[in-house]
């Protein structure tokens, strides 16, 4: 569905199922230079099954206009946007990778507003290869060449995806090639590199909240979402053997079967 | 050692690591090192919500044969990874991925474009089948770069064509014609069997989807059927309305929009939704073991393909019973220059040549090569033979037969993988009984 926000148009898949206000809300935050594409193995089972589930494409992302944000901090205060956007008081925040910088620094802005957080992929800071910045913000295509072979683990660069016939590198990376790369990965990975608050936000966080972490992961290593988890009082971890930091893609039934029930235990559906 | 920087390099594995392992994962599979056969026709369900959550799309898994198998999936992602492409559907065989990619795009009223010489059997599907499902085509000449931009309609929605068309070796220029469909805001099918991912990945030079008759040169073998469709991904079903199969909400998924929902993968997830449930031709999963299996030696084969196909070239271009040769190798091939631009790995195996003598002593150099095999295929491990006019293209009239750019002296050949010498010398036997058809056929 199409609103808008700040003047300008946001895209956001709501699982194929119409939007409706009484149902409680479940955000969905993509990581650098992606779009909401990433999270259809999760977001239609939400949308089915008593949830609005709204996987965003950021401002000057996937099929949403404007120019992309420049910092963390105000990606987090357009995802409370968003939620005014769409009537809402509330919502439950799903990031991966920068997605969970943004929803960590949301969280801890508007504690009364975010009821769950699920972290995939996530750490307190993720500081970028320069030479990686460099090639995203000068328009280079090895950047999103770069960026997809680091993310996927050594199982995952095989293949072997859940929907049959789908090859998860060459959809990555034609999702990042979508839009012209430094104006989304570009800034989106300077962004990144720029927010040092993650790990004074995450103390601030006091709703129930899940880290999904990955034993192959090279983008954000599993040692530095133990970090995060650890600063944020009684925070839930669960660690995927032999993947990568596309848990989302590479882990897809499991991802969605630790987030099922985190997300409905905490955070119940209009049905139950 | 040096002290320079390193620089960074993707190491996602390359082409010939992707033949032997793309979309497969051992350790998920019981340790088993080859892909199994999963001959089964249906998959159980954990639960009635698991159950459910497969047939709306929610999750990935099998539910059944006819849409999805898993051995058939490890070919697909194995040959979306070749090609360069977000995703792909096997098919029974390369018409039904004709068939289903049409199908899939269009509905009654459409029209496309085509490139005029093909395939007999798919100038058939686009002459005389697909008009009986309300869609038209219009036919133009391959090398009629301008011819398809005129031939677009306002109810147009694609283009397709062979890259090099059978059996003349005509090239589309595929940049300009991609160009040209992009501009109007429509996809560009390639049919690229002769080509493979070895030769060609028409997704760098403009395609939208790619078509194999994996019967060919993947499986390799002349031993088992099989089709595929593969999505490049970069096609913006969004961009107008000609498209409203992939943009509205589909009543058969619950208001489902497939480009909203799946993206660069939006085509292929629409073909198997709809399509492959609908239609129905799906690919068994022996047979996909079989491409497999093909398709681990792929490069190796096309080398010696193109090798000998060269050394033939070369062999017939000289012959004194030739008339005329055609293979993008040629230098005197009116598409050379494009051919080194689009297939710099290898200009095929397929070899049009007019014996002189025309159809008599065509029949008389096919009825009496032996080591070469007279049969309706290409592709093989072996060489094989054809006359056009009278087997693949028969159905046609004199005037379509001509605007396909056959004629009756136009021996088709398929240079397998045999010793170079061997063939040769069989050739020798055929052109011997050419010369003398009667003598030699009395024999």
């Amino acid at each position: 569905m199409k609103f808008k926000v700040n003047g300008h148009e946001v895209f956001a898949s709501t699982g194929g199922r119409p939007f409706d206000k009484k149902k409680p809300l479940i955000i969905f935050v993509h990581g650098s230079g992606l779009t909401h594409m990433t999270w259809v193995l999760q977001t239609r089972y939400f949308a089915f099954h008593g949830y609005n589930s709204l996987a965003v494409d950021l401002p000057g992302h996937g099929l949403s206009s404007g120019k992309s944000l420049k910092s963390i901090e105000e990606m987090a205060d357009w995802v409370s946007d968003v939620i005014d956007a769409v009537g809402h008081k509330e919502a439950s925040l799903v990031g991966h990778s920068q997605g969970c910088l943004v929803t960590v620094e949301c969280t801890s802005r508007y504690p009364n507003k975010i009821k769950t957080l699920s972290l995939m992929g996530g750490a307190g800071a993720i500081p970028m290869n320069p030479e990686l910045l460099s090639l995203a913000e000068n328009n280079d295509p090895k950047a999103v060449d770069l960026m997809m072979d680091w993310a996927h683990g050594p199982a995952g660069h095989f293949g072997g995806h859940p929907v049959p016939g789908l090859y998860h590198i060459n959809t990555g990376t034609m999702l990042a090639k979508s839009r012209t790369i430094q104006n989304t990965l570009g800034v989106d990975f300077r962004a990144c590199d720029n927010y040092k608050n993650g790990f004074e936000a995450a103390k601030k966080i006091k709703c129930p909240t899940l880290s999904i972490l990955a034993t192959d992961d090279k983008m954000c290593p599993i040692k530095e979402g133990k970090k995060l988890a650890s600063l944020i009082d009684g925070s839930q971890v669960d660690i995927i053997d032999n993947c990568g930091h596309m848990m989302l893609l590479e882990e897809a039934d499991r991802v969605l079967t630790v987030l099922k029930k985190f997300i409905t235990t905490n955070y119940p559906p209009l049905s139950s | 050692m040096s002290d320079k920087k390193k620089e960074l390099k993707p190491n996602t594995y390359k082409f010939d690591t992707l033949s032997l392992h793309a979309g497969y994962q051992p350790h998920k599979n019981a340790g088993s090192r080859q892909v199994p056969i999963y001959q089964t026709t249906s998959y159980l369900f954990d639960d009635v919500d698991h159950a459910a959550a497969l047939f709306n799309l929610e999750r990935g898994g099998h539910i059944y044969s006819r849409i999805s198998n898993p051995t058939v999936g490890v070919l697909e992602e194995r040959v979306a990874s070749l090609e360069g492409g977000t995703a792909a559907l096997a098919t029974s065989s390369g018409m039904s991925a004709i068939f289903l990619t049409v199908m899939t795009l269009c509905e009654a009223g459409d029209h496309l474009v085509v490139s005029s010489q093909l395939y007999g059997g798919t100038v058939n599907l686009f002459r005389l089948t697909l008009p009986k499902f309300g869609i038209k085509c219009t036919f133009v000449k391959p090398r009629d770069t301008e011819g398809f931009k005129k031939a677009i309609q306002k109810n147009t929605k694609g283009i397709f064509g062979e890259l090099v068309g059978n059996p003349g070796n005509e090239i589309m220029n595929m940049p300009e014609i991609a160009k040209i469909a992009h501009d109007a805001g429509i996809p560009l099918m390639v049919d690229a069997t002769y080509q493979t991912p070895y030769l060609c990945k028409p997704f760098e030079h403009g395609a939208d989807i790619v078509i194999h008759s994996l019967t060919k040169w993947m499986a390799g073998h002349g031993s088992s059927m099989a089709g595929i469709l593969v999505e490049g991904g970069k096609f913006d079903w969004m961009q107008n309305d000609k498209f409203p199969t992939m943009t509205k909400p589909y009543e058969g998924y619950h208001g489902l929009s497939f480009a909203e929902e799946f993206g660069p993968t939006a085509f292929t997830m629409k073909a198997r939704a709809e399509g492959m449930r609908d239609f129905g031709p799906c690919l068994s999963p022996q047979n996909a073991w079989n491409v497999l299996q093909g398709i681990e030696t792929l490069s190796v084969r096309m080398k010696k393909h193109c090798s000998n196909a060269e050394e033939m070239v070369k062999y017939l271009s000289n012959h004194k019973s030739v008339a005329w040769v055609s293979h993008p190798s040629a230098p005197n091939h009116p598409d050379a220059e494009l051919a080194n631009k689009l297939l710099p790995n290898g200009k095929g195996s397929m070899i049009a040549f007019g014996i002189k003598g025309g159809k008599d002593a065509g029949v008389a150099f096919i009825n009496n090569v032996k080591l070469a095999s007279h049969l309706a295929n290409v592709g093989d491990t072996r060489t094989l033979v054809i006359h056009p006019a009278s087997g693949t293209h028969s159905q046609m009239d004199e005037a379509t037969l001509k605007f396909a750019g056959l004629s009756h002296d136009m021996i088709r050949l398929s240079v397998g993988i045999e010793d170079i010498d061997d063939i040769k010398n069989d050739f020798e036997i055929g052109f011997r009984a050419a010369r003398k058809p009667r003598l030699v056929s009395n024999q």
